[in-house]
């Protein structure tokens, strides 16, 4: 067992992990924020995506013991003081979700994305979005929500 | 005023309101079933065969016993008594369908790659893990079958060795004068296509949590499921547990495209081990590991076959199917390729019809129902061969189209349907109107001429299809085994809000937002004052759940007859209390009318509860239920065109643009409608270019994990340009038809009419899906020698 320190949605967390311990299960587990959710095993899907000090990272292929001393977002942590997250609120004023499997880390990734590149174009957030996977969508309105926020 | 004109008038039925589902999906706030977290829970670890095909010599699991956090481990034989019956079957469409026996651990042979054969139960989920691989299986390899022809070849190997055969069922219909259709006919073209396996890869991973009450026997299942009514009567069969001990919630669900409408062998298990051990009990699949347990879709060889007219008039079709299902019956099985029986004809008047589906076992994952089922394989094959027919006589696929389109409504098809309503010619000439056909043309010729080795092509899909499932008497008459009805309860509560519980069971699909908006249009609530319940035996305790577009053409209609149910009662109470008779109320959206005053719904509402002063005889309360039964399937239909540009030197395919024109009769809300379109879009695009399932001769599957299959992101998938046109269905009176997958039904087709029409000059026609570069590539170099 590995003493681990971590800061997540600014609250520091003091935890003994098992050196094996996924980042993602340490988040839904141990911490108890659910809203990061596990779509596959080979890192394909993006659906754990989490910041890591402000870059998208997917917590199913961080161990917890390597977010230790950084500073972790969660989807739970984007909404601030009871206002949605520009991000958020796009996504539902376009229907950017609908069995809202993917979209915490959608959020993340788009907002990892506007962090590097604030005006993307609809290419550049396409590419961007590669590595996170929507079954419902289509991906077209999310691309829509995303460009909203940027311009 | 008919109820077709009030709705009409409706402002909230039609317009684009946004999600009431979406606060809690995007704030991380929503319940998966992975999240429930009990003390004491135990969580299963599950032990598959590494072969598609074995005798199972002996399971030892005490390896497994000793390892830390482990309760219990069993094999199939230490839990063969747990199970009452198989899991279930429940569409066995001839009389002698041969249904063989589905234990949830296979006890004697392993017959597909992936089937359970011994469970573990630990006190964590990595402990599980560990454990299941410790279980040591000593397995007897046999050969194994994966192609559905080469099983019913002689002396194949038997994946069921009691059945003598592997051949499950064999289905036909025939109608007209098929035989001399074809002899009569100026020309015929015949066509053999593969619809290519496909994983479902609904984004949540299946998962069950169960509870128990051991002093009661009650039992709660938490499920990733599109049919929690289902899964609680069939599991009660399986297990032998009184269906009224059992209640199933399906919470928020993350997509399912068929994959969840079905009692797996792991929601089994965990009942079996919460009685056995007392205990919460838990199990989620990894993505990998669902590649090898949930069920897939497609896999049939099609053979398809026109008579014509030399201009082009067909006047006969004959199908031959052959369907894999996999190495046991799921849910419904046999019945997917059925789904499209009488579709092959498509959007097109023919006298003729024959078709025969040979249902066949192979050492594969089951194969059940993924979106669209069945009529994507229907439109594919009729769209895919009109187009071999306009080549053969000369003509463009369009002019082809508008030749053959039935044009009367209702229409009586030939195999015996009749659909509602539709305009297909309307359609198509919409999507010209986005599409200039005679531009592109030119485009695509002058690319051809200047030798330029990217080509252009241009392929058509106009579908019709059936969905809204279904008439329980077509059912019945189909052998399918339950009903097609759906319910709806409205529950008008004394303080100003109202309850509305419905038996289908969203998973993605927005029912809370569009049942609310029904239910504001009819009974003049704001939509914030409305709650939708679903999913959950204990508060909405009848349903037939949520599976080929029928949520919306079933239980949104059964929603409108309780609100029209709800208005009659409030008006008697009206009218008692405003002193008048009742044909002098007038209702409009809430309020009642009178000469000389009003009453609200919320006020009537108020005074039914109290039940002070009620109408003599009548019952305090204002709720009513309606169970609905649609007297036909509802018919969408709509004309699509891809634009692709192929590379003949690398084989890779670019999808330019995809229009779609649809007619899903009413739309209750555009905003969802046009999501559920892209959605299904993007899987039917995904059939043609991308996704395959693909098995070695051993039967092992290649492409097992989402690193090896394409789930295509948005890097891949081009931007989709969405029209609508309306023709009310007349078979319910919202007018409306399914939608949800339509998208995947039309564009298979679409796409590789594009390709085809981009290659025919180079001679290539014949290409199968997905047209991966590599295939294109090969049937270009084969088309040059």
């Amino acid at each position: 067992m590995r003493d681990v320190s971590l800061t997540v949605n600014g609250v520091r967390h003091e935890l003994e992990l098992e050196p094996r311990e996924l980042l993602v299960y340490v988040l839904r587990e141990r911490l108890g924020l659910t809203g990061t959710v596990v779509g596959c095993d080979t890192s394909s899907c993006g659906a754990c995506t989490v910041l890591l000090d402000g870059e998208s990272v997917k917590s199913c292929t961080v161990l917890g013991v390597q977010a230790d001393g950084h500073e972790i977002t969660t989807v739970e942590g984007l909404a601030r003081d009871g206002e949605l997250h520009p991000l958020q609120q796009s996504f539902h004023e376009h229907h950017a979700l609908q069995c809202g499997y993917c979209t915490s880390g959608m959020l993340l990734a788009a907002a990892s994305l506007l962090a590097e590149n604030p005006s993307p174009s609809e290419a550049e957030i396409r590419q961007a979005l590669e590595g996170n996977l929507c079954r419902c969508t289509g991906y077209q309105n999310i691309v829509d929500a995303i460009q909203a926020v940027a311009s | 005023m008919s109820a077709q004109t009030e709705v009409a008038l409706g402002r909230i039925i039609g317009a684009p309101v946004q999600r009431k589902e979406d606060g809690k999906l995007l704030q991380g706030q929503a319940l998966w079933v992975d999240d429930m977290h009990v003390p004491g829970t135990v969580y299963l670890g599950v032990v598959r065969s590494p072969y598609a095909h074995a005798r199972i010599v002996e399971v030892d699991v005490a390896p497994a016993l000793a390892h830390a956090g482990v309760v219990a481990a069993w094999s199939g034989a230490d839990l063969a008594e747990e199970w009452a019956g198989s899991l279930p079957c429940a569409w066995l469409p001839t009389e002698d369908t041969r249904a063989p026996e589905h234990k949830p651990l296979a006890v004697d042979k392993a017959r597909y790659a992936g089937d359970a054969v011994a469970v573990v139960a630990a006190t964590s989920r990595a402990a599980a893990e560990d454990a299941a691989e410790l279980v040591e299986v000593e397995y007897e390899p046999l050969p194994a079958v994966v192609d559905p022809e080469a099983a019913l070849a002689d002396g194949a190997p038997l994946v069921h060795d009691e059945l003598g055969t592997n051949r499950c069922y064999t289905w036909s219909l025939e109608a007209g004068e098929v035989d001399r259709l074809f002899a009569e006919a100026a020309v015929t073209v015949s066509q053999r296509y593969r619809q290519n396996r496909l994983v479902p890869n609904a984004m949540e991973p299946r998962a069950v949590f169960v509870q128990t009450v051991p002093a009661t026997g009650e039992y709660t299942i938490w499920s990733t499921t599109q049919v929690p009514h289902i899964l609680r009567l069939t599991l009660s069969g399986v297990l032998g547990i009184p269906e009224a001990k059992l209640r199933v919630v399906a919470p928020d669900v993350g997509g399912g495209f068929g994959s969840k409408l079905d009692v797996y062998a792991e929601e089994a298990l965990a009942l079996a081990v919460a009685r056995r051990l007392g205990r919460p009990v838990r199990w989620t699949e990894t993505r990998s590991e669902g590649y090898l347990s949930t069920i897939h879709g497609r896999d049939q060889i099609q053979e398809i076959e026109l008579a014509a007219t030399a201009e082009g008039r067909i006047t006969a079709v004959r199908v031959r199917l052959l369907a894999s299902m996999g190495a046991y019956l799921q849910l419904v099985t046999p019945g997917i390729p059925l789904l499209g029986a009488r579709l092959y004809a498509g959007a097109y008047d023919v006298q003729g019809y024959s078709f025969r589906c040979d249902g066949v076992f192979t050492n594969t994952v089951p194969t059940d129902a993924y979106r669209g089922a069945g009529r994507p394989e229907a439109t594919y094959a009729i769209e895919r061969a009109v187009d071999a027919l306009a080549r053969a006589v000369g003509k463009d696929p369009v002019e082809i189209r508008r030749l053959n389109f039935i044009r009367e409504f209702p229409a009586t098809i030939a195999s015996g349907l009749t659909i509602d309503s539709g305009d297909y010619e309307a359609l198509l000439d919409r999507l010209l109107e986005h599409v200039d056909l005679p531009a592109f043309r030119g485009r695509q010729e002058a690319r051809r001429e200047a030798g330029d080795p990217k080509r252009l092509g241009i392929g058509f899909s106009t579908y019709v299809e059936m969905c809204g499932l279904a008439p329980s008497r077509i059912l019945g008459a189909s052998r399918y085994g339950a009903g097609g009805w759906d319910t709806a309860t409205i529950r008008c509560l004394p303080t100003g809000t109202v309850q509305v519980v419905t038996g289908t069971s969203p998973h993605g699909q927005g029912h809370e937002t569009a049942w609310a908006q029904i239910v504001a249009d009819r009974l003049g609530y704001e939509l914030d004052e409305i709650e939708v319940l679903h999913g959950d035996t204990a508060v909405a305790p009848l349903g037939m759940d949520t599976y080929g577009s029928r949520s919306l053409a079933v239980g949104g209609v059964a929603l409108y007859y309780a609100a029209e149910r709800i208005v009659e009662k409030a008006r008697t109470l009206a009218a008692y209390r405003l002193g008048v008779d009742e044909s002098e109320i007038e209702y409009v959206r809430g309020r009642f009318a009178g000469p000389d005053g009003s009453l609200t719904l919320k006020e009537l509402a108020l005074s039914a509860w109290t039940a002070h002063d009620l109408p003599e005889g009548m019952e305090p309360g204002l709720e009513a239920s309606y169970v609905y039964d649609p007297p036909n399937f509802s018919w969408p239909a709509g004309a699509h065109a891809a634009i692709v540009e192929v590379d003949t030197e690398t084989g890779a395919v670019e999808l330019e643009r995809y229009v779609a024109v649809d007619d899903v009769g009413v739309v209750v809300n555009p905003t969802i409608v046009d999501g559920q379109v892209h959605g299904g879009l993007a899987q039917g695009v995904a059939q043609a270019l991308y996704e395959e399932a693909v098995y070695d001769d051993a039967g092992n599957l290649l492409t097992a994990n989402m690193a090896t299959y394409l789930v295509p992101s948005a890097a891949e998938l081009p931007r989709f340009e969405l029209d609508r046109l309306e023709t009310p269905s007349p078979t319910n009176p919202l007018g409306v038809k399914g939608v949800g997958e339509t998208g995947a039904i039309a564009a298979p087709a679409a796409v590789m009419n594009a390709i085809a029409d981009a290659l025919a000059a180079d001679g290539v026609t014949d290409l199968d899906m997905p047209a991966t570069p590599e295939r294109v590539w090969r049937a270009l170099r084969e088309a040059r020698r």
